[in-house]
């Protein structure tokens, strides 16, 4: 199903790597992670380092499906004071400087209940969101924010896992727009990797039932895993190992070193060159 | 809204009371969330299933409960009649293991083979790893690490019983990061691990299975008072945590307009202080742990931590079917400080000789509340929860004397 023009942003991303005969690389931070500055000034800057879409993590106090590394990440980015509306405003300022990479929110359905759907999907769409990862918003709940989200031209942006058999993948693919993303591993973010060929083998299953991209995440940390996945599916994704390379440099007070950003933008650029030579020679 | 014709219909199909309930989980645990739905479906039709749960409650759990008619409270509170239902009486002590026995037969059922849980003090816990420990299985509980330093006694228990206790040191380290961490365990663990969760709360079926197999209380209250006194109680009263030891005395009687009920949530430190666990009065509609209900949090969606001197009211929801209870007012919800509870402690305990757990003694002080305004032959039965000898450190140190 198409989602009107802010999928485009991703139809076109998408396009782009396909002509270019390579797969994206999608990295992960949360917003306002460790404060609202310095994650500003990432996300400005993760672009040129290599990431052809942005995944923008919704801090959340109760994140179920997040191990310790996004969970902390969270943590930080509450403390420093970082809300729904914040993020939103972020998204915002990016996008007028930067119209064409795709921005994914990800997040947890509590915070965007409180703040309002309708009221969050307005503030949303202005600011400049592609779509909408919801990790506990499964297609049995699809009127509450799927729908309405389609209906304004966001994607909803499914997870398929490895636990979604044959008689259920229908379902979940029915209303999913922009792109699919397989959970490589039943289990949390940041721990165990995949093997390879599971991947391979869950992304063939996949593209026989749906003509979207198919991205791939969880337990991808280095380039070479990033390069693995590249050779079979249309994007890597992206997120602890880069949210570890953020507390890695943060000092005893838990702020942000001044090495941070460009530690963090490193990391990007060597998962982003694994991932752009996973095809060539 | 117009009163349903029934209050006992729920959950409809996508397991929801109303506009609350429902299954907001990640896409890895749906299919597991429906093979459970199904499987219980399958044990609640099969008589062999009844006949089994029948079986352990009686010869293992100690049931049925008493229901004591307290006369020296009676008449100290000089007003209704108060019986006490005794779940303090089961087997470890509180209402838990009514929900644990159901649960991990049918975890046997399923061929599981491994079960997990959380606590916060640690009452579900030691229930859980108590039928683990009956029935040969591996059990790993959640405990946040706050948790398991002011309940030691049952860390100790459930550890004796076999059972791999993990700290839990995420988010604030209490009961609500229990159910997050035992809810990554299931995601991680999908083929071999059946989830007991301890209260009416999580996605469906949960909800609605632990009130099944709750509602044991509130069904023996109906048959013990027609014994007692030839006709239904006039009021129930139970504490509510998560709200299981309520659900199983109130819905039975949901569906008889005499019958009042009244749930009482933990005041803490009082409404108005903000360090309260009390959802439905102190708190907003919201998502969290598999169900949309009441929940404490901020105007931003983050869930704020629960205050109350007891464990085990200590958390910032409440199960989704009392959420519809108190929008359709069928049951009343109230609110009863640390302070009241401790004396409520103190009376049952010296009128009664009955150490209530402090859970059961919000219970007891809302019954002396209402009690002094009712007439003499309102039967009043309060849900004695569970015992108190987990807790007699926590009252020692709340009342400045060494235990
Ligand atoms: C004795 C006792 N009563 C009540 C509760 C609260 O739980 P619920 O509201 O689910 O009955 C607990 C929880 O640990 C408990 O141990």
């Amino acid at each position: 199903m198409s989602a009107g023009d802010a999928a485009d942003r991703i139809e076109r991303r998408f396009a782009e790597l396909k002509s270019a005969g390579r797969a994206g690389l999608v990295a992960y931070l949360t917003c306002g992670d460790p404060d609202a500055a310095t994650f500003e000034r990432l996300l400005a800057a993760l672009p040129a380092a290599g990431a052809d879409l942005v995944e923008v993590g919704m801090p959340f106090s109760d994140p179920m499906a997040d191990g310790p590394s996004i969970q902390a990440a969270g943590l930080r980015a509450l403390r420093s004071g970082m809300t729904l509306a914040r993020t939103l405003d972020i998204v915002g300022r990016f996008r007028a400087r930067d119209a064409a990479t795709p921005i994914v929110l990800m997040g947890y359905y509590n915070p965007i209940f409180r703040y309002g759907v309708a009221r969050f999907l307005d503030a949303a769409k202005k600011a400049g969101v592609d779509g909408l990862i919801i990790v506990d918003l499964p297609p049995e709940h699809d009127d509450e924010l799927c729908l309405p989200a389609l209906a304004k031209g966001l994607a909803f942006i499914r997870l398929a896992t490895p636990t979604t058999d044959d008689r259920r993948l229908p379902a979940v693919l029915k209303h999913t727009a922009g792109f699919i993303y397989y959970v490589a591993i039943a289990g949390i973010t940041g721990t165990k990797a995949a093997d390879a060929g599971s991947v391979t083998q869950a992304v063939a299953r996949l593209r026989r039932q749906s003509r979207l991209p198919v991205a791939v995440g969880f337990g991808i940390r280095t380039p070479e895993q990033a390069a693995a996945v590249a050779r079979v599916a249309d994007a890597a994704v992206v997120g602890s190992a880069l949210v570890d390379e953020v507390s890695a440099h943060l000092d005893g007070a838990g702020t942000a070193r001044p090495d941070l950003v460009d530690a963090v933008l490193r990391r990007v650029r060597a998962l982003a060159e694994g991932v752009r030579g996973a095809r060539r020679g | 809204m117009a009163s349903p014709n029934t209050y006992r219909g729920g959950p409809d199909e996508r397991g929801r009371f109303g506009a609350y309930g429902g299954r907001y989980v990640a896409e890895t645990l749906m299919p597991l969330v429906l093979e459970l739905e199904r499987a219980y479906a399958a044990a609640k039709a099969d008589p062999g299933f009844a006949a089994e749960l029948g079986y352990y409650l009686e010869n293992y759990v100690g049931r049925p409960s008493p229901l004591f008619f307290a006369e020296r409270l009676t008449r100290q509170f000089g007003g209704a009649k108060i019986y006490l239902k005794r779940e303090d009486l089961n087997h470890t002590g509180a209402h838990k293991i009514n929900n644990t026995m159901g649960q991990i037969l049918l975890a046997r059922r399923m061929g599981k083979r491994r079960i997990i849980a959380e606590t916060g003090a640690g009452q579900h816990g030691v229930a859980t790893a108590t039928v683990c420990a009956l029935f040969d299985m591996p059990c790993v509980v959640y405990m946040g690490a706050t948790d398991i330093e002011r309940q030691k006694p049952n860390v100790f228990r459930m550890k004796l019983l076999g059972a791999e206790v993990r700290p839990v040191t995420s988010g604030t380290a209490t009961l609500k990061d229990a159910l997050n961490e035992a809810l990554r365990d299931w995601v991680a663990n999908v083929e071999d691990t059946f989830y007991i969760i301890g209260t009416v709360a999580g996605p469906h079926p949960y909800p609605a299975m632990v009130r099944d197999f709750q509602c044991v209380i509130g069904e023996e209250v109906r048959r013990q008072m027609r014994q007692a006194e030839g006709r239904l109680p006039d009021t129930l009263v139970a504490c509510i945590g998560g709200g299981s030891n309520a659900m199983g005395l109130f819905h039975p009687f949901l569906d008889e307009p005499s019958v009042r009920m009244v749930g009482v949530e933990a005041a803490g430190l009082g409404l108005e202080t903000g360090k309260h666990a009390a959802s439905l009065t102190g708190g907003s509609p919201g998502v969290l742990h598999g169900n949309k209900t009441y929940l404490l949090q901020t105007e931003d969606g983050q869930i704020v931590d629960a205050h109350s001197i007891s464990a085990g009211l200590d958390y910032p929801g409440i199960g989704p079917e009392h959420a519809w209870l108190f929008d359709q007012k069928r049951v009343e919800y109230v609110a009863v400080t640390d302070r009241a509870a401790l004396e409520a402690f103190r009376l049952c305990t010296r009128l009664e000789g009955i150490i209530p757990a402090l859970e059961s003694a919000h219970a007891l002080a809302h019954a002396a509340e209402l009690a002094p305004r009712l007439p003499k032959d309102n039967l009043l039965v309060v849900n004695l929860s569970g015992r108190g000898d987990k807790d007699i450190d926590t009252v020692a140190k709340a009342l400045g004397v060494a235990p």
